[in-house]
């Protein structure tokens, strides 16, 4: 007999999470399908953890959710060659009962989430790769075909939380491979030290957690950024940068991880750690203009495999446990009403997404790749000039401030001209506005 | 040299449950590798699976695979990776990530 299910839901990161649990709590007989030994054995984050989008779906989270560190200090660096140039955000307002934003380590998050959904009645499958959609003769969506024997499973409608390879979506032929220009690749390691150690250094209390964004020569020019977390008993430190940047560059991405490690404002805060684990993943970062086709008789795509992250500001898993569960809500209300699942009926989910910050925020840094990409001075000539503008400044050597202040104009206008800094300018601007 | 060895003491950390049944990618014509002017899986794979070797062409070995997905991107323009998951349970296996 052919298993059927209302909804099949591809993947257990935070967008399948927040699907197969809206749809579990709600009643509907779903299944969740997870390539990995366990929920989050393929899965990789730096990782913070916006509290927003979780409580909206799973109000009492801090009740049990193994979080790390709750962020009270947010600092953003421009590395220099021995140096760097950044800004600090420190508040008691972040030292609150129900905080904003958590580091995490991302293993442990999705199996906490497995737990969840196995509480309110989501049935959670892992060991079980999806390799295609199973399609009727009109193309409508039917069920999945697995890898396991007899792997054929039907259902009402397929959620595809895939993340960012998508490869179902591919192989049906609803989105075409990513360019290269539109993904990152980022490696990262957890190295693990004495908590105390960790309070010293970045001087925090118990709880209390530090993030570090990391911008300038340490990616070689190429677009990208860096991070270094604190974890309670650990540090994770990754970088990342456009694939397109890698493929045209020679240098490999873990030699670029090293070479941040060796970093010398890098080195003191994480000496003595022991590395325990080495990940790779890749980060949609194509924007707007990269979002596929959402919806269709049957399907709806969720999450990194729908290209929603929000590179500029460093949130993904957010914007997955959002479209999560605006497609588990779209599925509610058809099914509440009796309607199919329709392309047509579907597109309610496009319209939620519309309306959300997720599609109002991507649309809103449309340019921003593009530009990115195409303006390498952001990565290599802006770094040095602003580190070296801060030493001219900070050196007390008796040059009077007005002299050193058109040093530093020079040096900028040398390596840029006037007009190159200018329309360096208005492109950031149009960007972001 | 010096970066191969480093990159393999960074992967030893971690944990895979290998399928020795079935390399998930793989190379479909070595030709076009030999023929393919900067080679950049070699220098992109994050796990170094993909080296130069002797005939002017490039030797996948997926051991230290982690399944990533960029050596596919790399290559669009050539297509000359297949590339699939391992099968489920199989792979790299994040303690962590
Ligand atoms: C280095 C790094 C740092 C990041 N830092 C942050 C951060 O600080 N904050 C933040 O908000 N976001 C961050 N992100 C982004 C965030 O991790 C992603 O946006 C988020 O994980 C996307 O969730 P998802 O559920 O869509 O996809 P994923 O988390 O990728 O989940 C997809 C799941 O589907 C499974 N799967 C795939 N194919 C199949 C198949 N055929 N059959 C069965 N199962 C399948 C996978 O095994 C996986 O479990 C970071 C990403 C990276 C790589
Ligand atoms: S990029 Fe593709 S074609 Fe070129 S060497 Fe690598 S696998 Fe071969
Ligand atoms: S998927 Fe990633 S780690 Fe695996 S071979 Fe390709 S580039 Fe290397």
């Amino acid at each position: 007999m052919v298993e059927k299910f209302d909804a099949i839901v591809i993947g257990a990161g935070p967008s399948g999470n927040a699907a197969t649990y809206t749809l579990a709590k709600q009643g509907l007989k779903v299944l969740q399908l997870e390539r990995g030994e366990y929920p989050g054995a393929k899965n990789v984050q730096g990782g913070i953890m916006y509290s927003h989008e979780l409580e909206k779906i799973i109000p009492d989270f801090r009740e049990d959710c193994p979080t790390e560190r709750h962020i009270i200090e947010q600092r953003v660096w421009l590395l220099g060659d021995d140096n760097y140039v950044g800004t600090n955000y420190r508040s008691e307002a972040f030292n609150t009962d129900k905080p904003n934003r958590y580091t995490i380590i991302r293993a442990n998050i999705d199996k906490w989430w497995g737990e969840r959904i196995r509480k309110v009645g989501g049935l959670q499958i892992c060991e079980t790769t999806v390799t295609e959609l199973i399609r009727d003769a009109s193309g409508k969506v039917t069920g999945v075909r697995t890898d396991r024997e007899g792997g054929e499973i039907h259902a009402d409608v397929v959620i595809m939380a895939d993340g960012v390879n998508a490869l179902l979506a591919k192989r049906a032929g609803l989105q075409t491979e990513a360019a290269p220009e539109n993904v990152a690749l980022a490696v990262k390691e957890i190295l693990f030290i004495d908590p105390e150690l960790i309070q010293q250094r970045f001087g925090i209390k118990e709880d209390e957690g530090v993030v570090i964004e990391i911008m300038g020569k340490v990616t070689k020019g190429m677009c990208g950024t860096a991070f270094l977390y604190t974890n309670k008993e650990s540090l994770t430190i990754g970088i990342g940068c456009l694939i397109s940047d890698f493929k045209n560059g020679d240098c490999p991405p873990y030699k670029m991880l090293e070479d941040l490690k060796k970093h010398p404002v890098i080195r003191p805060l994480i000496e003595g750690a022991e590395m325990k684990e080495y990940a790779a993943h890749m980060i949609p970062e194509g924007g707007y203009k990269a979002i596929p086709q959402l919806y269709g008789d049957g399907w709806m795509v969720v999450g990194d495999a729908a290209h929603f992250n929000n590179a500029a500001h460093r949130e993904g898993s957010n914007l997955a446990m959002a479209s999560g569960r605006m497609a588990a809500e779209t599925v509610l209300e058809l099914k509440a009403a009796g309607k199919p699942f329709s392309a047509g009926n579907l597109a309610a989910y496009k319209t939620k997404l519309d309306d959300s910050f997720i599609i109002k925020d991507l649309k809103k840094y449309r340019e921003l790749p593009g530009i990115m990409h195409g303006n390498k001075q952001f990565f290599g000539a802006y770094p040095d000039e602003i580190t070296a503008a801060a030493h001219n400044w900070f050196t007390v050597d008796s040059v009077d401030k007005k002299t050193k202040e058109k040093a530093i104009m020079k040096a900028f206008v040398k390596r840029r001209s006037v007009m190159g800094l200018v329309g360096d300018a208005i492109k950031l601007v149009r960007a972001v506005r | 040299m010096s970066i191969m060895v480093k990159v393999e003491e960074k992967l030893y950390q971690n944990r895979y449950i290998v399928d020795e049944s079935r390399p998930h990618i793989q190379i479909k014509s070595e030709e076009v590798c030999q023929s393919c002017d900067r080679q950049a899986c070699t220098f992109c794979c994050p796990a170094a699976c993909y080296s130069k070797n002797e005939t002017g062409g490039v030797t996948l070995v997926t051991d230290g695979c982690l399944e990533c997905g960029t050596c596919r991107v790399v290559c669009q323009d050539k297509g000359n990776i297949a590339w699939d998951y391992p099968r489920g349970g199989y792979g790299i296996s994040y303690k962590f990530g």
